[in-house]
C-alpha cells in the first residue's frame, strides 16, 4: 500500500506554518514584479469570499479583510523539507513528487506501526504537528493515492480493488492537473473531454480501451488506466536528507534583539520538531543573519555558531543560548534575513548509576556557562589546560565540558573471580595493594600553592652581592620590607627564535609580615631588567 | 455533659472547666482521674519534629583536617580563613583536587584572579572537571609591568585572553550594604566592589544549576573591609541555596565574613619548623645590627616542610553528628610542587 500526503494551497500553507496566527483568516499569496503582482495561491476562505487566482493587487483592494503576502521561496523550501522529514519518519521509501506532495510506501510497516488506519491517523497527526494541514490518502498504487489525496479532503483509505469505484467521483480536471506537466495541453484535454461529455473519472474509466487507443493514442490509454486506478509504477525514492535548516526573509529589517527572539523561537521549534521526527538531536547550531548594510565597507552577513557539548533537543535552551550569544556579540546592523541550520547527531543516551557522583545536566550547564560568560566576559570561564612549554604560567582556557566519571573496577572483583588454589597469589596482591595505599597516604599531603598577582606587581629591589635584600612594591604598600630569606636564582629562557622571547630569574623570598613571614616569588625579567612580584606562596 | 473533653484537655495540658451542678463526690472523682492522666503536652506532634539529618561528609584529602572537622560537609557553607602565606590556598586546592579525583565536577570562583593552574596540577587536580571563573575586569586596562616598561613586548603567555582597549562594562552593585559609602569612591574599592558583585552573581548561578560537588569562592586577596561589605543576606541566600544539595560550599578569606551562615569555620596559619624559625630569627637580629643578611637556610627547609596549623573556631555540625571534637587544632605538613 502507498500513502500520499498532499498539502493543498502549498504556498499559503508554507506562510501559515511560519505565521500560525493567520490560519483563521483569508489569505492570498502574490507573485510577480511590482506593481503587476498577481494572486498565485489562496486559501479556502479567500476562495469562498470570491478571490480568484490571477487577480491583480489592485483588484484585491475590494476585500478589506484579505491578508496579502508575497510568495516566499524560503518558507516553501522549509515546509517542503519538513514534509519530507515527516514522511521519512514513517517509511524509508519516500518520493518527493512535487512541492507539497509526498508519496510513501507503507509495505511492511503494519507489524511495526500497527494497522493501516492507525498509521494513517499517526501520519496525519505528525503532519499537523509540523504546522501543515494536509489531505492524506492510502491506496494500493501510488498514482491512485495521489489522485485521492488531491481530490478528497481529509483522510481517505481506499481498499485494494475498489480504486475505480472511489476515484470515479472525481472530476477529470484533478487527473489532468496531477499528471499533465503542460498547462496548455491539460486545458486542451479538458476541453476535448468536455465536448465528449466526460466530466468524471468514472465516465473516462468506462470507455472501451480500443476506441480510446485509436482516438487518443498512448496518452489516452495512460489517462484511462489512471482513472481506473490500475496504473502501477515504482517510487523515485529520495536519498537521506540530513540538512535541517529554516530561513526567513523579513519584509522590514529588525533592529532589536527582542523581536528577533520571537522569530528564532519559531524557527528553533520547527528545526527541533523535524529533528525529533527522525529521533535526532542538535550537535551544532549555525545562525546566519543577512544584514542591511548601511556602510560601503560593512559586512553583509553575520554568522554565529553554537557548539554544544552533548546533543540536545530543547528549543527553549537553544533560544536562551542564542539570545545570550547575540547579547554578547550583537550583529551591528539591521537584519533582513535569518538562516538557521542544525547539525544532527544521535541523542545522548545515558544510564546513571546510584553510586556515581552528581553531574550537572549538560543543558543547564551550558546555559549557566553562557550566563556566567555574560557577567565576567568571554574567555574568563572554562576549564584550564596547561600548555606544553617551559614558559611560566602558560595555559589556555577551554570550553568547560566535563566528561562523565567512569567507575573503575576495583581489585575485589578480580579477587572474587580468582581460583581458590591461588591463595598465596591473593595474599601477595593484597600486600601489594596495602603498600600502595600506604605510599599513597604518604604522598597525600597538600602541595604548597602559589597565588598569582595578575598582572605581576612591579617591584623595586635592592641587591647586595647579587642577591635581593630589600624590596618594595609601589602598587601594594603592604608588600615591602627586608628580605630575611632567599633561595635562587632559577634561570629560564625560551622562544629566543620568536619575537616574544623570554628570559627570567626567579627568587623565592621571605619578608616579615604583620604576624608571620610572607613568602613571595620574585622575578627579574632579564630582557628588560625589571623586577616584579609574581605571586605569594600560600 | 460528658467528661471526655475534660480528660482530653487535661491530657494536652490545657486548662479545663468543670461542669456546674456536680456533686462534691463526682468532682473529687474527676479530679482524681485527671490527676492520673499522664501529661501528653510534652509530646511533640510528628509534623513538628525537628528532623535534621546529619550532612554527608566528604574527605578534604588531608587526614589530619578530616579528623578535626569530620571532613567537609555537603549542603553547608565552610569558611577557611587565614592570612597570606598561611597555607589556606594549599588546603583549598587540595580539597578541590580530591573532589575532582572522586569524579565530581567542581567550580572555583576566583574573585581576585589569583588561581595558579600549575599549583593545581601539582596538587593532583583533574583540570577537565574544574570550572574556573575569573572575576575581574572584562577588559582590563592594567598591563603587564614589563610590557608597559619595555614598549610593545609582552612577556608570558599567562596573560592571554585579556584584550585591552575596550571600554569597561559597568557592573551593578549586588549584595552590598551601602552604609558609609564615601570610602567606595576610591577606585580600588570600586574595582573590588565590581569583582565581588560578579562573584556573587556567578555563585548564585552555579548554586542554581546544581550538580557541582564542590564550589569554592576565593576571596583570599580581597581586602577585609571590602569583603565585609558583602551583606549577610547574600551569605544567608547561599546557605539556603546550598542546603539539601550535594554541594559543599567553601569560602576562602582573610577573616571570617559569613557570620552565623557558615557551618564550619577554620582558621589556617603557618608554623615554620624550629630550625628555620631559629635561623630566621637569627637573620632578623643580624638585620637589626646592619650586618649582611643572607640566610643559609636551604630551600627545602622553608617551602618543602611548610607546616600548616588548622584551628576549628566554630562548628555547627557537632550536634548533628552527635560527636564532640576531641581537639580544636591540628597540624600537617605540605610539600613543594617540585619535591615530587
Amino acid at each position: 500500500m502507498f500513502a500520499c500526503i498532499c498539502i493543498p494551497d502549498f504556498p499559503v500553507q508554507a506562510i501559515i506554518r511560519f505565521e500560525p496566527e493567520l490560519r483563521a483568516r483569508s489569505i492570498a499569496v502574490l507573485a510577480g514584479r511590482p506593481p503587476l503582482e498577481k494572486v498565485v495561491a489562496l486559501n479556502e476562505k479567500a476562495r469562498q469570499s470570491g478571490v480568484e487566482i490571477g487577480a491583480t493587487k489592485s483588484q484585491l483592494e475590494a476585500w478589506e479583510k484579505l491578508v496579502l503576502r508575497a510568495r516566499s521561496e524560503s518558507h516553501e523550501t522549509s515546509a517542503r523539507a519538513a514534509l519530507l522529514d515527516c514522511a521519512q519518519s514513517f517509511s524509508p521509501e519516500v518520493e518527493d513528487t512535487s512541492p507539497g506532495i509526498a508519496l510513501l510506501n507503507l509495505a511492511g510497516l503494519e507489524p511495526l506501526l500497527g494497522p493501516l488506519p492507525k498509521i494513517t491517523r499517526d501520519l496525519a497527526q505528525r503532519v499537523s504537528q509540523m504546522g501543515l494541514e494536509a489531505n492524506l490518502a492510502v491506496a494500493a498504487n501510488p498514482d491512485a493515492a495521489l489522485l485521492a489525496a488531491r481530490g478528497f479532503s481529509g483522510v481517505t483509505l481506499i481498499p485494494e480493488g475498489r480504486e475505480a469505484e472511489r476515484l470515479g467521483d472525481l472530476p477529470v480536471d484533478v487527473l489532468l492537473e496531477s499528471f499533465s506537466s503542460d498547462v496548455a495541453e491539460a486545458a486542451r484535454w479538458v476541453e476535448m473531454f468536455d465536448r465528449w461529455g466526460i466530466r468524471k473519472l468514472r465516465a473516462l474509466a468506462a470507455l472501451p480501451e480500443l476506441p480510446v487507443s485509436e482516438r487518443l493514442g498512448q496518452p489516452g490509454i495512460r489517462l484511462q488506466k489512471l482513472a481506473r486506478g490500475v496504473a502501477s509504477r515504482n517510487l523515485r525514492v529520495l536519498g537521506p536528507r540530513l540538512i535541517f535548516a529554516e530561513s526567513v526573509e523579513l519584509e522590514y529589517p529588525i533592529v532589536l534583539l527582542e523581536p528577533l527572539a520571537f522569530l528564532l523561537n519559531r524557527m528553533l521549534e520547527q528545526v527541533c520538531a523535524r529533528l525529533g521526527a527522525r529521533a535526532l538531536a542538535v550537535q551544532e547550531l549555525h545562525l546566519n543573519l543577512e544584514l542591511a548594510v548601511t556602510q560601503p565597507n560593512g559586512c553583509a552577513s553575520f554568522t554565529r555558531t553554537l557548539r554544544l557539548p552533548a546533543p540536545m533537543l530543547d528549543a527553549k535552551v537553544f533560544l536562551k543560548l542564542l539570545q545570550l550569544d547575540l547579547q554578547a556579540h550583537p550583529p551591528g546592523a539591521p537584519i533582513v534575513k535569518i538562516y538557521l541550520s542544525a547539525d544532527p547527531a544521535r541523542p545522548r543516551a545515558l544510564q546513571s548509576g546510584l553510586f556515581q557522583p552528581v553531574f550537572p545536566e549538560p543543558e543547564k550547564l551550558e546555559l549557566t556557562l553562557a550566563r556566567i560568560a555574560g557577567i565576567v566576559g568571554e574567555g574568563r570561564v572554562g576549564s584550564v589546560e596547561l600548555l606544553d612549554t617551559h614558559r611560566e604560567g602558560a595555559f589556555a582556557v577551554r570550553h568547560f565540558a566535563p566528561a562523565e566519571h567512569e567507575v573503575k573496577q576495583s581489585g575485589n572483583r578480580k579477587k572474587n573471580m580468582s581460583m581458590p588454589e591461588n591463595d598465596s597469589a591473593c595474599e601477595r596482591e593484597q600486600k601489594f595493594e596495602e603498600n600502595a595505599k600506604e605510599n599513597a597516604q604518604e604522598k597525600m599531603s597538600a602541595v604548597i600553592a602559589l597565588r598569582l598577582f595578575r598582572p605581576p606587581l612591579g617591584a623595586m629591589v635592592t641587591l647586595r652581592e647579587a642577591k635581593p635584600v630589600r624590596m618594595r612594591c609601589p602598587e601594594r604598600e603592604d608588600i615591602a620590607g627586608e628580605i630575611v630569606w632567599t633561595a635562587g636564582p632559577w634561570r629560564s629562557s625560551g622562544d629566543w627564535s620568536e619575537q616574544e622571547g623570554w628570559s627570567r630569574e626567579e627568587w623565592d623570598i621571605a619578608v616579615p609580615a604583620e604576624t608571620a613571614l610572607a613568602l613571595y616569588r620574585l622575578v627579574q625579567d632579564k630582557l628588560s631588567g625589571n623586577w616584579f612580584v609574581e605571586g605569594t606562596y600560600d | 455533659m460528658s467528661a471526655s473533653p475534660i480528660f482530653s484537655s487535661a491530657a494536652m495540658g490545657r486548662p479545663f472547666i468543670l461542669p456546674p451542678r456536680l456533686t462534691a463526690k463526682k468532682t473529687a472523682e474527676i479530679l482524681a482521674q485527671v490527676g492520673a492522666i499522664p501529661k501528653l503536652a510534652a509530646v511533640v506532634p510528628a509534623s513538628r519534629l525537628d528532623v535534621c539529618p546529619a550532612p554527608e561528609m566528604v574527605s578534604s584529602g588531608i587526614p589530619q583536617l578530616d579528623s578535626l572537622t569530620g571532613g567537609l560537609a555537603r549542603g553547608c557553607l565552610t569558611e577557611i580563613c587565614g592570612t597570606a602565606s598561611s597555607g589556606r590556598t594549599s588546603v583549598l586546592l587540595f580539597a578541590l583536587a580530591r573532589a575532582t579525583q572522586r569524579g565530581e565536577v567542581c567550580a572555583l570562583v576566583d574573585a581576585s584572579d589569583a588561581f595558579d593552574p600549575a599549583s593545581a596540577a601539582a596538587a593532583g587536580m583533574e583540570m577537565g572537571r574544574l570550572l574556573w571563573v575569573r572575576c575581574g575586569e572584562k577588559y582590563p586596562s592594567r598591563k603587564h609591568p614589563s610590557a608597559a616598561l619595555s614598549g610593545c613586548r609582552k612577556t608570558g603567555a599567562s596573560y592571554q585572553g585579556m584584550s585591552s582597549g575596550v571600554p569597561q562594562v559597568a557592573e551593578n552593585s549586588f549584595g552590598f550594604s551601602r552604609c558609609g559609602s564615601t570610602r567606595w569612591k576610591n577606585p580600588e574599592s570600586q574595582r573590588w566592589e565590581s569583582q565581588l558583585g560578579q562573584m556573587l552573581k556567578v555563585t548564585d548561578l552555579l548554586l542554581q544549576s546544581n550538580g557541582f560537588g564542590m564550589i569554592a569562592l576565593d576571596l583570599g586577596d580581597v581586602p577585609v573591609p571590602s569583603a565585609r561589605r558583602i551583606s549577610l543576606a547574600s551569605w544567608f541566600r547561599f546557605r539556603r541555596a546550598v542546603e539539601h544539595t550535594p554541594t559543599a560550599l567553601l569560602v576562602l578569606e582573610q577573616q571570617p565574613i559569613a557570620g552565623s551562615c557558615s557551618s564550619v569555620l577554620l582558621r589556617v596559619s603557618a608554623v615554620h619548623s624550629q630550625r628555620s624559625g631559629k635561623k630566621l630569627s637569627a637573620v632578623s637580629s643580624q638585620l637589626s645590627g646592619n650586618r649582611p643578611a643572607h640566610s643559609e637556610l636551604p630551600h627545602t627547609e622553608l617551602l618543602d616542610q611548610f607546616e600548616i596549623t588548622a584551628e576549628l573556631l566554630r562548628s555547627r555540625l557537632e550536634r548533628k553528628l552527635e560527636r564532640k571534637p576531641v581537639q580544636s587544632t591540628t597540624s600537617f605538613k605540605s610539600r613543594a610542587a617540585w619535591a615530587g
